[in-house]
């Protein structure tokens, strides 16, 4: 198990660079660096039909069709960077486990965890920004006061859930992976190597999907205020706390 | 038999349980939601993005209670927080 620890990249004046930072800094360089090329390529003159820029915007399409499904219309271009930041970082992080000699930075419940926390102050920010303070925090009573703690408590399980799920997922592949490898010998782990790329691109989708449904969910407290009808805005708020445990 | 024999079975013995019912149960939970979803799908061919999308959520949840068994079985066999008191 490497939830603790990891191997040491790096020592200096008391500092120490585990694999799972120094890994994680290097794709978010590695993203940066390409998104910027790429933008560089796109804006040359004459480039308005060509392949890098149709795969750009294959990716952006799919990217925007899933956000526009689940966050109203007037939030898309907000949210749509933040998710699709976390699913190319995720899905990058999770396949760099299958290069020779590095493992997963989300295979450590650190990154993970930082990830869901930043997932769960951006419900909260996006909340916040979309309805303001008093409407966001009035969801929080929204059928009554004695539904506070349970909401609390979601709020937490929720971000709990989240971290586990990715790094389970992928530190229990890593794991079946180096078990068949004791067992069997080499070679044989290969197909579960095959499964390890099926499994990237299924978490990463999770990931981001739970994360859009969680901002969604934050964001019902705005289109409830905006419409201010007596009626209590109850219906979808509770059926998307309901799934969160 | 030794304390440390004794406990080293136990918690063999329970870790094994634990990933057999924590994968049990997940396994029929996915089963029924993959059938229904089937279902659902077979009545209406037009409703598939959202009936997919709903699905994977719904396993990514049931699955992550699959993870938590197989967490809590990983801790019980390779850093068990009582094995100190024995070993002290």
């Amino acid at each position: 198990m490497n939830g603790a620890g990891g191997i040491v990249w790096l020592r200096w004046h008391g500092f120490v660079l585990r694999e799972s930072l120094g890994l994680s800094l290097a794709i978010s360089l590695l993203l940066v660096v390409l998104a910027l090329g790429a933008r560089h390529l796109i804006a040359r003159p004459g480039q308005a039909d060509s392949r890098l820029r149709t795969l750009v915007e294959v990716l952006y399409t799919l990217a925007r069709d899933a956000v526009a499904e689940v966050v109203p219309p007037a939030h898309i271009q907000r949210v749509l960077p933040f998710i699709s930041t976390l699913w190319l970082f995720i899905l990058v992080a999770n396949l760099a486990g299958l290069v020779p000699g590095l493992s997963s930075p989300t295979g450590d419940l650190s990154v993970t965890a930082a990830l869901a926390v930043l997932v769960f102050f951006a419900v909260h920010a996006y909340g916040i920004r979309a309805a303001g303070l008093r409407a966001y925090l009035r969801q929080y009573l929204s059928p009554g006061p004695i539904l506070l703690p349970f909401h609390i408590v979601s709020e937490i399980t929720r971000t709990l859930a989240l971290a586990i799920r990715l790094f389970g997922n992928i530190m229990s592949l890593e794991m079946a992976a180096l078990l068949l490898l004791l067992v069997a010998g080499l070679l044989v782990p290969v197909p579960l190597l095959l499964l390890h790329v099926v499994e990237a691109l299924v978490q990463a989708y999770i990931f981001g999907m739970l994360a859009l449904i969680y901002i969604g969910g934050g964001l019902e407290a705005a289109q409830a205020s905006e419409a201010a009808t007596p009626r209590a805005p109850a219906g979808p708020a509770i059926t998307n706390k309901k799934e969160s445990t | 038999m030794t304390d440390l024999h004794l406990f080293s079975i136990v918690s063999t013995v329970v870790a094994a349980l634990v990933i057999a019912l924590g994968v049990f149960f997940p396994a029929l939970a996915m089963g029924r939601a993959i059938s229904a979803a089937l279902d659902a799908l077979a009545r209406q061919p037009e409703a598939e993005r959202a009936i997919s999308r709903t699905l994977f959520i719904g396993l990514a949840m049931i699955e992550s209670l699959a993870i938590y068994c197989l967490v809590v079985a990983l801790i019980i066999l390779f850093r068990n927080p009582l094995l100190e008191y024995l070993l002290k």
